[in-house]
């Protein structure tokens, strides 16, 4: 059958019976872990990866309009050649005739291929800032030019849809439920419902051996039943739950091939957890370095090696997915896009609209979403900047209510009626 | 980085014409130093007029664990000695308190003294000379390789950029080894607790060349004064205008502004003439298209309320202050005007062009047309003053001092308090830390420590000195509160709730268990004088020694039990339960990259922020050094590890 015919029709039956996938999922994962109870792949529950490209990147060299010939008039030594041009350097790998990946994103071809993969383009925060710092934080409260709200979008998601919603006695039976592979929380999971940052899989361990291990967790184990001891016992699960899973022990699949990057070690964390079933349903890591002001290069130069990192970590990490891709939904996004015309230090500086990929089983892919608005003088937003013309919060929204089953999109973005703008990305 | 020197300096350029030149010298610190206004304050003993429900040694521990950083060693018999009421009254008149030791260990952080200029300066030169590197040498994609040619282009430079990297460190560094060897616990207290409420993210653009100045010059010399003094300096702080965009915000086109010169039509300064002329034509193309921009941006930007509603919000009524949106929009309009000096020391500066000189009206009062600075100031008076920002300030306090839910009766008097001194902040808390409710049963032990309180009071415990390292400070951090590294204006939480999950609790343990193995410069279980006896002694009096020093002297039953002895029934259950895996668990669990740790903070130190397009700097950095180094296994036994497990204990997360 094909996967989204299943898919498609696994989610139908869960919204007939009136039951979110996750609440499916963490009843299957209540039941002590015990492998192979939980191995219907609808039973066992949707998990979002979440990728931030912190700096911007310049969507216009991701995902190249060769076929747009403003593009090339305005960057005479950054633009990415057409597919079939004989320059020498590498042309853009064409998806429709008018799109075209950076040659660099080459190991996300195939997924395009399978229909996988759901690039959005002209899509970002309608907000006009142009500092990093403000539009980052507006696309991960949820709430664009909205300074003060205090939680993230994702992290309201884990509130609403509690593991409670549906009468569970265990509020915590997942500790696992929200990952980050980051030192800190990031902005887009902060909030009141329980996550775990961490560099890597390694620091989750208490770092003592023998009978000192132990005797702090019987510290947490008597006493009174306060905060302190709750988040402590809770810890101590967490823990065991890890150590079953004994991640140390972890080959990817065979084919995925991971950078030896941060951004690929923590992609592969996020793999060796998702495939542990210990509960993950919504994972986050960023990688940096996307503000080319300055010699950004072409087919070949510093973008380039940003995007084959990035492409290479993600091809893994759908290929050590394997068949769980059919649950898995792995959106990317960036705070804003570059400039269309190349500045004179060979780079793009602050843009507006920008570029995002959906992937995943039940995605809508092999075609590019969005409407585009041309780069025509008339058609930049301010004369400089690829005009915007689906609101990030429609492709979260729309991702959040099919993929997670999120109900109430009014309170992960407030002030904005979600399902009239969805583009039908999944 | 380049577009943050635009964000800064853009907008300020095409407003600094009409700006006095600014100077070196009016650059030096000049705020009132401490001991002048701390010097005004009543030395008041304040005697029990009613039994307190606390023993006399838990009275101890609670002022020591509340208006200190908990007890360091000796401190304990000091204060019984001196007596409880005694030692409230000291704290609270900072100034008689000798505090040399930590004035001469902060000195040893080189960049704190230093004005903001430097660093304004130190920054806009190291910008530049990277952006020249980089063009000239195309292919230097990596930080490693652009720092190598930024240090063969020019020492100087590369020097300054290694001193800028170092600044949020240096005072991250000051603020934890304040609180772990000063004196004027109070005072650090309280500092912490301005720095939250008037938080500012050093990761946001250039905020952070600013905080040292903040920290020094802004809420210090405050934190025990008039409310009223501490938000003026904080309004017109670089810090908290640059963080919360006021510094950008202007008149909007629907109004007029008190003075009729346009912005942008201004002739260039002789500066400004010398610069363009060095320029080649292609440069001068390049700057005046950025201009441009700049100038449509500005046209287009008018008012920002981003100030204003943090201000209500945050700073002074509280979110249900009773203010309307329209209040927020008419204090905005107030405030326009107050910004920074774009070169220099980017110090406040009133700019007329910007200001709104339209009649206004705030809280049902009526701000007249026509005037300047005066409309803020009116503003931040009837802020001050207002009844709901003495009852947000009490409450907050009350919450900080004595309980995550404190009492009505006591924020009533601390309002009332406020209300009768004109908000002298010092008698609001003379009348929470002289209660009954603060000496109460249900208060004793009622807080979750912060990752500051932990670190600071784990570090006094042993006796530690100031770490002269960031490593220390990036412990906080890596418990999850980096310091000046919250990004939304709220700040930390007041309450324990929010510390306690398990990823903290596990950083916490760690913590513990990193401190006892001597894995913290400055700190190492030796600093402790008591572990000299204790080493020697048997079990029971170690266990006594490390609760009596760690725990206040009260521990359950079966903490101690489990301190104790390794066969305690319970353990022995456990350990049943757990089963195989716990037998296999140090062979599960690859040891991570052995670092050490001087190594570590070396490269945290001087390893370059990363660039403010990654919001990384919620830390100063490194913190996955500081992680990966917490990570490592540590093997305890004896003194050491009943230290470590009494760190990681439940009780010792509360206060």
């Amino acid at each position: 059958m094909d996967r989204r015919v299943f898919m498609k029709s696994g989610a139908m039956s869960l919204v007939t019976m009136g039951l979110s996938p996750s609440f499916l999922r963490r009843t299957a994962f209540a039941g002590e872990l015990v492998r192979g109870a939980a191995t219907h792949g609808a039973a066992r529950g949707k998990t979002l990866i979440c990728l931030f490209q912190r700096g911007a990147a310049d969507a216009l060299n991701m995902v190249v309009p060769h076929g747009e010939k403003a593009y090339y008039t305005l960057r005479p030594n950054i633009a990415i050649p057409r597919p079939a041009s004989t320059s020498g350097a590498a042309g853009a790998i064409d998806l429709d005739g008018f799109f075209g990946l950076h040659p660099s994103l080459a190991p996300m071809k195939p997924l395009w291929d399978q229909g996988l993969l759901a690039p959005v383009h002209a899509v970002g925060s309608p907000s006009t800032t142009r500092s990093h710092f403000d539009a980052q934080d507006y696309m991960e409260t949820g709430t664009p030019d909205v300074k003060s709200t205090r939680d993230g979008w994702l992290n309201r998601y884990l509130a609403l849809q509690g593991t409670c919603e549906a009468g569970c006695a265990h509020p915590s039976s997942a500790p696992f439920r929200a990952i980050s592979m980051t030192q800190q929380t990031p902005r887009m999971l902060e909030g009141p419902s329980p996550t775990i940052a961490m560099n890597s899989l390694d620091e989750f361990s208490v770092r003592a051996t023998g009978p000192a291990a132990d005797r702090l967790e019987a510290l947490y184990r008597t006493g009174t039943a306060d905060v302190v001891h709750a988040a402590g016992g809770e810890m101590f699960e967490a823990v065991k739950i890890l150590r079953a899973a004994n991640p140390q022990q972890y080959q990817p699949r065979k084919g995925a091939q991971y950078p030896a990057s941060q951004f690929g070690t923590r992609l592969r964390q996020i793999a060796q957890l998702i495939k542990s079933d210990v509960g993950v349903e919504v994972a986050f890591a960023d990688v940096g370095g996307w503000d080319t002001h300055v010699n950004q290069g072409s087919s070949t130069g510093q973008l380039a090696l940003r995007l084959d990192d990035f492409a290479r970590g993600v091809a893994a990490l759908v290929a050590d997915l394997g068949d769980r891709m059919a649950d898995v939904t792995i959106m990317t996004m960036s705070e804003f896009g570059r400039t269309v015309r190349q500045n004179g230090s060979g780079g793009t500086d602050h843009g507006h609209a920008s570029a995002l990929f959906v992937i995943g089983g039940d995605v809508h892919g092999h075609k590019v979403h969005g409407r585009w608005p041309g780069l025509e003088p008339e058609q930049l937003y301010e004369g400089r900047d690829l005009a915007l013309t689906t609101d990030f919060r429609s492709v979260f929204s729309e991702v959040a209510a099919k993929h997670l089953g999120a109900s109430r999109l009014d309170s992960l973005f407030p002030g904005f009626a979600a399902k009239d703008h969805w583009l039908g990305v999944l | 980085m380049r577009a943050c020197l635009i964000c800064l300096a853009a907008p300020l350029l095409l407003t600094s014409a009409c700006a006095s030149a600014p100077s070196l010298s009016a650059d030096a610190p000049s705020a009132p130093a401490p001991s002048s206004r701390a010097g005004a304050a009543r030395f008041v003993i304040v005697e029990a007029t009613e039994p307190r429900e606390q023993t006399l040694d838990q009275q101890v521990q609670q002022v020591l664990n509340r208006m200190a950083f908990g007890p360091r060693p000796g401190e304990v018999a000091a204060v019984r000695a001196m007596g409880v009421d005694r030692w409230i009254a000291t704290q609270l008149a900072p100034d008689r308190i000798d505090d040399s030791i930590a004035t001469r260990v902060v000195a040893t952080y080189g960049m704190l003294g230093r004005p903001t200029s430097e660093f304004v300066s130190m920054y806009t030169e190291v910008q530049r000379a990277r952006r020249q590197v980089k063009q000239a040498a195309p292919d230097s994609g990596g930080r490693a390789s652009a720092r190598a040619a930024l240090a063969q282009a020019s020492p100087r430079l590369a020097m300054d950029a290694r001193q800028s990297q170092r600044i949020l460190g240096d005072v991250q560094s000051a603020r934890l080894a304040r609180a772990v060897v000063g004196d004027r616990q109070l005072l650090e207290v309280m500092t912490d607790f301005w720095e939250n409420h008037f938080t500012v993210y050093a990761g946001k653009g250039v905020t952070r060349l600013f905080i040292p100045s903040y920290d020094r010059d802004v809420i210090r010399p405050y934190a025990l004064g008039h409310f009223r003094e501490l938000l003026g300096a904080v309004a017109k702080s670089p810090a908290m205008l640059f963080y919360l965009d006021q510094f950008q915000s202007a008149a909007d086109s629907m109004h007029p502004t008190l003075a009729s010169s346009a912005r942008g039509q201004q002739a260039p300064t002789a500066a400004q003439r010398r610069r363009l002329a060095s320029l080649t034509p292609q440069q001068r193309a390049q700057l005046q298209q950025r201009l441009r921009q700049t100038q449509q941006q500005q046209a287009r930007r008018g008012l920002n309320e981003n100030f204003a509603r943090e201000l209500l919000e945050l700073h002074t009524l509280g979110v249900d202050g009773g203010y309307t949106q329209q209040d927020v929009i008419e204090v905005a309009r107030s405030l326009t005007g107050w910004t920074m000096n774009p070169r220099g020391d980017a110090a406040f500066v009133f700019r007329p062009a910007l200001h709104d000189a339209g009649e206004k009206r705030v809280l049902g009062v009526t701000i007249p047309a026509g005037r300047g600075i005066e409309d803020g100031e009116q503003v931040l008076d009837l802020l001050a003053r207002h009844p709901a920002t003495a009852r947000f300030i009490a409450q907050k306090l009350a919450v900080r001092l004595v309980s995550d839910a404190p009492p009505k009766a006591l924020v009533d008097r601390a309002t009332a308090t406020y209300l009768a001194t004109d908000g002298d902040i010092r008698e609001v808390v003379r009348t929470i830390v002289t209660s009954p409710e603060f000496f109460s049963r249900a208060a004793y032990r009622a807080k979750v420590k912060s990752p500051f309180e932990l670190v600071a009071s784990a570090l006094r415990a042993v006796g530690a000195d100031a770490d002269t390292t960031v490593r220390s400070a990036q412990l906080v951090a890596y418990l999850g509160a980096p310091i000046f590294g919250h990004q939304a204006p709220n700040g930390y939480p007041e309450t324990g709730e929010a510390w306690m999950n398990s990823g903290a609790i596990l950083n916490r343990i760690n913590f513990g268990l990193g401190l006892a193995a001597g894995r913290i410069p400055g700190a190492s279980l030796s600093h402790w004088p008591q572990a000299a006896t204790l080493e020697r002694a048997s079990r029971e009096q170690q266990v006594d020694g490390v609760v009596q020093a760690f725990l206040g002297g009260q521990a359950s039953p079966d903490t101690r039990q489990i301190l104790m002895s390794g066969e305690n029934p319970l353990a022995a259950t456990l350990q049943a339960r757990v089963g195989a895996d716990s037998s296999a668990r140090s062979a599960a669990m690859t040891p991570p990259r052995d670092m050490s740790m001087t190594d570590d903070a070396m490269t945290g130190a001087q390893r370059p922020r990363q660039a403010a397009s990654q919001r990384v700097p919620r830390s100063g950095a490194a913190g996955a050094a500081v992680a990966r180094s917490m990570g490592r296994q540590v093997q305890l036994s004896g003194l050491a590890q009943i230290v470590g497990l009494a760190i990681g204990a439940p009780e010792f997360q509360r206060r």
